[in-house]
């Protein structure tokens, strides 16, 4: 049986349904060495602001049980170096590009939604929830309000549809799902990392320089799939579920709780190629369970 | 575009052997042997999920004829990815990517007298390239703690050998640049591995005797593969990659030229 891989996401259609989670995937430069580009759904790439940020001091990463964390605190290069190199290298291949924007102000997000009109990527992914930077980012991510109001100024400037990324560092998601979707979004993405601690107990001291950094991997996997659940029957728009994403399986889940397509962050660290192994067991599971669109993966389908 | 043809790899223990306390050797069996330079490292991952990072380990020396590479390790704890290295055995599959990162620039040696610097676990890079360099004059000064002095016979093979430790058991009591003015040593061009404070110190020393140096850093890692941003370095200049004051160790280092970073 041949299945058919392609979901369309807010009106754009991806090959697949499997893409990267920002900041674990640079503009995919590095991991183009490991797979092919081409074989992904879309590309997401590292968060861009209007200006070059240095991100945060180190130590950055950490290794927790069943996961890291991490504050790089969003170094990016900048949106002039990012349409002059990354946009040009990523359209040598066949996949839809996702632009991570982030700001400290409602004025920076808009500077760089506004920039990237002009340029020939496909959709947009407005990041409100990185906890690892003292302004902007999650201060617009954690309060209702806000977040449709962020959403609203955006769209304005936005020619490409909008994805707003969701934190879940926050007491109710369905209602922050809401909010982006009053304000226009496009589709929604979650879940961005769960902010955590860690500790020496040797050095009795912080781990991480920023103190606290956002926790990924398949420690956290059960969470974001609850709360793509949550958020996927609170909004009409398309939903892309990530978190801990580090299999096939995993992402089928997250297809399962509502998901129209997945994002694969943490995972590519442990195995470069995960991405492509997702995407070929996606196919494997429609062919075993005899599902002909990605769509009709739903719970309570097809044979057991 | 690339020809995505890199991999995470299987690669196999040939031997595994314990050097001395918390300090363990052991040559894997790798076609990444083919491009190994000294200076790189390995992206080592353990058999255990609940550990999804792997461990940058420095290679201690490459053996191309067998296609193998040696990895000089401490066994940071109990529990820790490495005790589970150090417990694997001759036969064993481990899952690594290699070679990585940029490695010593050391055919600028040629016609230099050199000090090649190891400190620590910085201590087995060096190996490979006192093995590598040729050089007018090879000084090698190996920093330790005690009279644990792993590698040493190994490296008397392969230059003039000044030994400092912290506690005055062999060799210059101090650290190595107390066994470099103990034995009024003098160099061209420096190579060095090791903790961040001997690095600082040598650092400081190549700016005051304007002598070329090349150091190897170290930090938390991620990726390994230039990605994922969690190892940078403050540099010097604005760095053509970053767009920033930031280079990050594993892809644009993790040598660098003393004066191009911060540390």
């Amino acid at each position: 049986m041949s299945v058919d891989m392609r979901v369309n996401i807010a009106g754009v259609e991806w090959k697949n349904p499997v893409t990267t989670a920002s900041g674990t995937f640079g503009s995919g430069a590095e991991f183009s060495e490991f797979i092919d580009l081409n074989k992904l759904g879309a590309v997401t790439t590292k968060g861009v602001a209007d200006i070059p940020w240095p991100g945060n001091p180190t130590p950055r990463v950490a290794e927790t049980y069943g996961g890291m964390m991490n504050a790089v605190g969003l170094q990016n290069p900048g949106i002039d170096m990012f349409c002059k190199r990354d946009i040009p290298f990523l359209k040598q291949y066949d996949t839809k590009i996702i632009v991570n924007v982030c700001g400290k102000s409602e004025e920076d997000y808009c500077q760089v939604v506004e920039r990237l009109s002009g340029e020939q990527v496909d959709m947009l992914e407005i990041n409100i929830s990185c906890p690892n930077v003292k302004e902007g980012g999650i201060a617009f991510g954690q309060d209702p309000k806000a977040a449709e109001s962020i959403t609203k100024a955006v769209k304005k400037y936005a020619k490409q549809p909008v994805i707003m990324k969701l934190s879940p560092n926050v007491t109710c998601i369905p209602d922050m799902a809401k909010a982006v979707e009053a304000g226009g979004a496009d589709a929604v993405s979650l879940i961005n990392t769960l902010t955590g601690m860690k500790i020496d107990i040797h050095k009795r001291a912080f781990v991480l320089a920023n103190k606290t950094g956002g926790v990924s991997g398949p420690a956290i996997h059960p969470i974001a799939v609850r709360m793509v659940y949550e958020a996927a029957h609170a909004v009409k728009v398309p939903v892309i579920g990530m978190g801990g994403i580090s299999g096939p399986e995993d992402a089928i889940e997250m297809l399962l709780a509502g998901a129209k397509a997945v994002s694969v962050g943490t995972a590519n660290f442990h195995n470069p190629a995960v991405t492509i192994e997702i995407v070929d067991g996606i196919r494997e599971y429609m062919e075993k369970y005899g599902f002909k669109t990605v769509a009709d993966i739903k719970l309570g389908t097809g044979y057991f | 575009m690339a020809d995505n043809s890199r991999k995470k790899e299987r690669a196999v223990v040939f031997t595994q052997e314990r050097l001395t306390d918390g300090i363990f050797s052991m040559w894997l069996e790798t076609g990444a042997a083919k491009e190994a330079v000294p200076g790189q490292f390995i992206s080592m991952y353990t058999n255990d999920t609940s550990k999804l990072l792997p461990r940058p380990i420095s290679i201690c020396e490459i053996d191309k004829k067998n296609s193998r590479l040696r990895v000089v390790y401490r066994v940071t704890g109990e529990g820790t990815g490495t005790a589970q290295f150090s417990q694997m055995k001759a036969g064993d599959g481990i899952s690594i990517i290699a070679p990585l990162g940029n490695g010593f620039p050391y055919e600028k040696a040629k016609g230099k007298k050199a000090f090649l610097i190891g400190g620590g676990i910085g201590v087995p890079p060096v190996l490979e390239l006192a093995k590598q360099m040729k050089c007018e004059k090879k000084q090698i000064i190996v920093g330790y703690r005690d009279a644990h002095t792993f590698l040493r016979e190994e490296f008397e093979q392969n230059g003039e050998v000044y030994i400092s430790t912290e506690d005055g058991s062999v060799g210059t009591k101090g650290n190595v640049m107390d066994a470099v003015a103990e034995n009024s040593l003098k160099a061209d061009i420096i190579f060095a591995c090791g903790p961040a404070p001997m690095l600082r110190a040598i650092k400081k020393y190549a700016e005051e005797t304007k002598t070329e140096c090349y150091i190897s850093l170290e930090e938390r890692m991620a990726c390994g593969i230039g990605a994922c941003l969690g190892c940078v370095c403050q540099s010097k200049e604005k760095d053509a990659h970053s767009n920033v004051h930031n280079k990050r160790i594993c892809k644009d280092g993790p040598v660098f030229l003393s004066t191009e970073v911060e540390i």
